[in-house]
Parts: structure tokens; C-alpha cells; sequence
């Protein structure tokens, strides 16, 4: 698979154009929504000038279609947004810019980035990478299928409860999902604010480096966001002492996932790094509170979508409450719609308690459980999703079926912390395994240099 | 067990702005009473004294200066995303 550096130095207009031919050659996956050729080719040129320099000049990448961009319309997967051209672009975009990357397109993603599978998209679902009888993962699938098909050696993503970690592990790429508030939301379509954050796929360690390097750091327009901490370290310190989550390593995992998950342990071993069982009782809950936090956040941050300002608007309306009622009703898909109304219903007065208020309260007890395990732990590791790619379908008529898929990747972003999915091998179907890396607050640079030095093993 | 009636669902819907028909008014009310009992789990745990974490980012009171930021837009490109305008306006049907 191609690295960023295979693209540098190269005719910018050659990168880009072969880029987007590779996308044309793969539509049947889905994995694009939008194609951004005529602006991708003017940057490219002025690339070629010598107008345009930096550490990425003239490589091309993709971003999720929740992020602003310019050059094709913002849709978020929506039809509420399917025809919104974005007067701004994301902060995440104008860095990468600044440093002479070119955007090609926008990927396909579960509709607000609401799923696990892409299944959501209005526009269709994304097929997987390395069989097309099965899903790309989600929220952010077209993302990790544009990475592993090589149209573009990166490609950026947005996770909430493991939107860059599933698809990263169903195909077969690294998937960073870094601190929260590491890099700038701003120009990017809120989900659940207090978990959303910004990141990338690629198919090796050092390019993951590279890209959150360049997007990290404090920026005005989202007072979420840290100074600066992330610096890419050359190698990891020995001996690390990783703690494997034994309740991520139950009969109900799948056995090759299982199988591939200690063989990684293995080669952590023989690397001289130590690895103990630990226990995170908590995390027989953590879907719970997922599950309540995040359509509360969600119910609040799509209640902007009204069909006013811009977006689809209802014809043929006779009042106001019926243009918010009917543009919202045709503009959400399914999931948006029960994610909605459950955060209607656990923020209503007489459930707060019970339900909003009592999954904070949990949350408080996961942050306590993850700090008690960190002070004797450097890092964390266990399986991504408890199994490989399922079948297109598979979980579509029942929802809870499809969350489930998300327990291995919800506590780190209800705490916060970083967790990375790293290639660990395929199944004998050929299918990807992941493994997920998780680490404190602001350890991502050491959790990256741990799979860089792994990937050669 | 959280039973959820036909009426909870068209409240719900009320209160989030959706104007849903029959047909999503049904699955939707499998749908909430299944995801609000698989949640209900949560009673489960003892949270007596402990406090609510609202938010992960260890950050207090960011601010700024109180000064006018375009944010790199302008109000004819904000107000060409309207569906509809006039005059500067953005133009919405009745409201009472």
C-alpha cells in the first residue's frame, strides 16, 4: 500500500489525477460521495508552480463528508444537507491545506456519522474493502475504504464511540481516534460534543503521525481544544507495561479475533514489553451510558436542522411547526430520528435523573476505573470490535444488534483518552482484525511509536 | 420494563420537531422500548455520592475578547444558504 511519501516530489497534477481515476476505477464501493476534481486540479497546478508548499505538497486525500470543504456540497450523508455547499471550511482541512495537501473527494459515512456500518447513508452504504458482501464499518467507512482500496494515502475521519476504530479494523488500516480536544472540530457537523473527535486513517503508523502532527493544537474557534501537546517520538521507551482487558476476551469474541488479538500480545512480549490481565468491571455498562449520553448530545446539536437557515426546507407547508416537522422528517433518516427522540426522552423533565444524570454518575466511575488501571499500566490493549466485518444487512432491522458492535470502542470516548486500531493480521477468510491500543489523556504519541515499532515485528 | 404507548411516541416526536407518519410512529415505538430497556441496565450501579462528568477536556472557562469575528464569512454568503430570503431577510412562513 502507497505512503504519503510515495506522493511527495511528484507532479502534483500526476498525483492527483491518478487519484481520482483509482476512485472512478472503485465506484462500486461506495466510498465517495462527492468528488472535489475541478478545485483538487487548480491546487494541484498551483503545487506544480511553486505557489503552494509544505510538508504535504501535492498529496491527496479524502475527508468524511461531515467535514466543510470546499469545491462539492457538505451533506453529512443527509438529505437535509444533500445539496448545503459549505461557505467556510473545517480548521482540520485548512491546516492540511496549508501544508500543500490537495482534497479529492468526500466519503460516504453513516448519515451524521450515526452507526457502525455506513448502512445509514441516504445515499447508499459503502461496501468493505476486502469483501464486497460486507459492510465498510462505521460511522466513517468510505474513509477507511478510500485508505485501504489506495486511492489516497490518507484520509480523515470524525469518531464519537468508535467511528475511526471499526472501519479502520474491518479494512485492514490504522485508525486514530486521539485525546479529546487534540485537534480543532470547528467546520465539522456536531454529533455528541463531548465525545466527537477529529482523525485520520492510513496505511501505516508514520503517516498517522505525520497528518496529526500537522491538524493538532489550540484553535480559537473551538475552546474544546488543547495547546498543543502531540509531537511524534522517535522510538517507544522498553519495557512498557500494557494491561490486556480481560472482559474484552470473552467466549463471546470471535475466536480468530481472539486468536489474532494474543498473537499481537505475543509479539508485544518478545519485544520485551509486559502484558497482564486487568480487569474493567465497568465496561459491562459503558454501552448504557453511551447510549443515553450521546442521543441526549445528539438530540440537542441536530436541533439546528430546521429547514430555515439553510438545508432542505418542506414544500407546501402552511405554518411554521409544519416546515420544521416535515423538513426534518424528510431530511433525517432512521437512526437520526431514534437517536433524536431518545435524547427528547432522557432529557425530559421526570427521566433527567434517572437516565441523563445517572449515566454521568457512571461515567465519573469508568474515568475512576481507567486512572486506578493507569497508574500501574502505561497502556491498554484488547480487540476493536468483537468480531470481523458482518454481512451488508446483518444488523440493520435491530438496532441494539448494531450497538453492540461499538462496546469495545465506547469507554475511551466517553473518558476521553486515546485508543488506535492497528492492522493484527486477517482471519483465514481473509477478513481484517484490528487491535486497539488505549492510553491517558495526551499519551497518543507514545501510543503510536508503541504500533510503529510493532509494525516491523 | 420502560413500556413505551403510541401516545409517548407522537410526544416525543412533538417535542423534537419530527412529523412522522403511521407507519414510523410503530417502529419507532418497538424500536425506543427496546433501546430504553437495554439502557435501563444502568440503575444497576451505585452512583450515591459520586459526581456527574459532564466533560473530558480538563478545560475551565476558555475565553475571549468581546470583539466582532467574521469568521472568515460574510452575511450575503450565510444568507444565499436560506432556502429562501428577501431584503437581507431570511423569509419563513406564518408563525402565528
Amino acid at each position: 500500500m502507497s505512503k504519503i511519501s510515495d506522493f511527495i516530489g511528484k507532479s502534483a497534477r500526476d498525483n492527483v489525477t491518478q487519484a481520482i481515476a483509482k476512485a472512478k476505477e472503485n465506484d462500486h464501493y461506495h466510498a465517495l460521495l462527492n468528488l472535489t476534481e475541478a478545485r483538487a486540479l487548480e491546487r494541484a497546478d498551483a503545487v506544480d508552480r511553486g505557489e503552494i508548499t509544505g510538508r504535504l505538497a501535492g498529496v491527496p486525500f479524502v475527508v468524511k463528508d461531515n467535514f466543510l470543504a470546499y469545491g462539492a456540497p457538505t451533506t453529512a450523508a443527509s438529505k437535509i444537507l444533500e445539496n448545503f455547499n459549505a461557505p467556510l471550511q473545517a480548521t482540520a482541512v485548512e491546516k492540511l491545506e496549508a501544508e500543500g495537501a490537495i482534497c479529492i473527494g468526500k466519503a460516504n459515512l453513516d448519515a451524521f456519522a450515526h452507526g457502525g456500518s455506513t448502512e445509514n447513508s441516504a445515499f447508499g452504504p459503502t461496501l468493505n474493502a476486502y469483501d464486497e458482501s460486507r459492510v465498510a464499518g462505521g460511522s466513517s467507512g468510505g474513509s477507511a475504504v478510500v485508505t485501504a482500496l489506495d486511492i489516497v494515502p490518507f484520509a480523515l475521519g470524525s469518531d464519537t464511540g468508535g467511528s475511526i476504530r471499526e472501519p479502520a479494523s474491518f479494512n485492514g488500516v490504522v485508525g486514530v481516534k486521539p485525546t479529546y480536544g487534540t485537534v480543532s472540530r470547528y467546520g465539522v457537523v456536531a454529533m455528541a460534543s463531548s465525545t466527537d473527535v477529529i482523525g485520520v486513517f492510513t496505511t501505516n503508523v508514520s503517516d498517522a503521525e505525520l497528518v496529526m502532527d500537522i491538524m493538532s493544537g489550540r484553535d480559537p474557534k473551538d475552546t474544546t481544544t488543547l495547546p498543543d501537546f502531540f509531537t511524534p517520538i522517535s522510538s517507544i521507551t522498553p519495557g512498557r507495561k500494557i494491561g490486556l482487558i480481560k472482559e474484552f476476551m470473552t467466549d463471546d469474541v470471535d475466536e480468530e479475533v481472539l486468536a489474532r488479538t494474543n498473537e499481537y500480545i505475543e509479539r508485544l512480549r518478545s519485544t520485551g514489553h509486559t502484558v497482564e490481565e486487568v480487569s474493567l468491571p465497568i465496561v459491562h455498562h459503558t454501552l448504557a451510558m453511551y447510549y443515553i449520553i450521546v442521543p441526549a448530545e445528539v438530540s440537542s446539536n441536530l436541533a439546528r436542522y430546521d429547514g430555515i437557515r439553510y438545508g432542505r426546507r418542506a414544500e407546501n407547508v402552511s405554518s411554521l411547526a409544519e416546515l420544521y416537522g416535515r423538513s426534518r422528517d424528510e431530511g433525517f433518516m432512521p437512526e437520526n430520528k431514534r437517536r433524536i427522540m431518545i435524547g427528547s426522552y432522557v432529557l425530559s423533565s421526570g427521566f433527567f435523573d434517572a437516565y441523563y444524570l445517572q449515566a454521568q454518575k457512571a461515567r465519573t466511575l469508568l474515568v475512576n476505573e481507567l486512572n486506578t488501571l493507569f497508574e500501574s499500566y502505561d497502556m491498554l490493549i484488547g480487540p476493536v470490535v468483537p468480531t470481523p466485518a458482518f454481512k451488508l444487512g446483518e444488523n440493520t432491522s435491530d438496532p441494539i444488534k448494531m450497538y453492540l458492535a461499538d462496546i469495545m470502542t465506547v469507554p475511551a470516548s466517553l473518558a476521553g483518552i486515546p485508543a488506535i486500531s492497528v492492522p493484527a493480521g486477517k482471519t483465514t477468510a481473509g477478513l481484517p482484525v484490528g487491535i486497539q491500543i488505549m492510553g491517558p489523556r495526551r499519551s497518543d504519541a507514545e501510543l503510536l511509536a508503541l504500533a510503529r515499532s510493532m509494525e516491523a515485528i | 420494563m420502560t413500556q413505551i404507548s403510541r401516545d409517548d411516541v407522537q410526544h416525543l416526536a412533538q417535542l423534537s420537531s419530527l412529523a412522522l407518519d403511521e407507519d414510523e410512529i410503530d417502529s419507532l415505538q418497538t424500536d425506543l422500548g427496546n433501546i430504553l430497556n437495554y439502557v435501563e441496565q444502568l440503575s444497576e450501579l451505585d452512583t450515591s455520592g459520586v459526581e456527574p462528568t459532564y466533560q473530558v477536556s480538563g478545560l475551565e472557562n476558555v475565553w475571549r475578547d468581546d470583539v466582532v469575528d467574521d469568521y472568515g464569512t460574510s452575511r450575503e454568503a450565510l444568507l444565499a444558504l436560506a432556502p429562501d430570503s428577501r431584503d437581507g431577510q431570511i423569509k419563513v412562513p406564518k408563525v402565528l
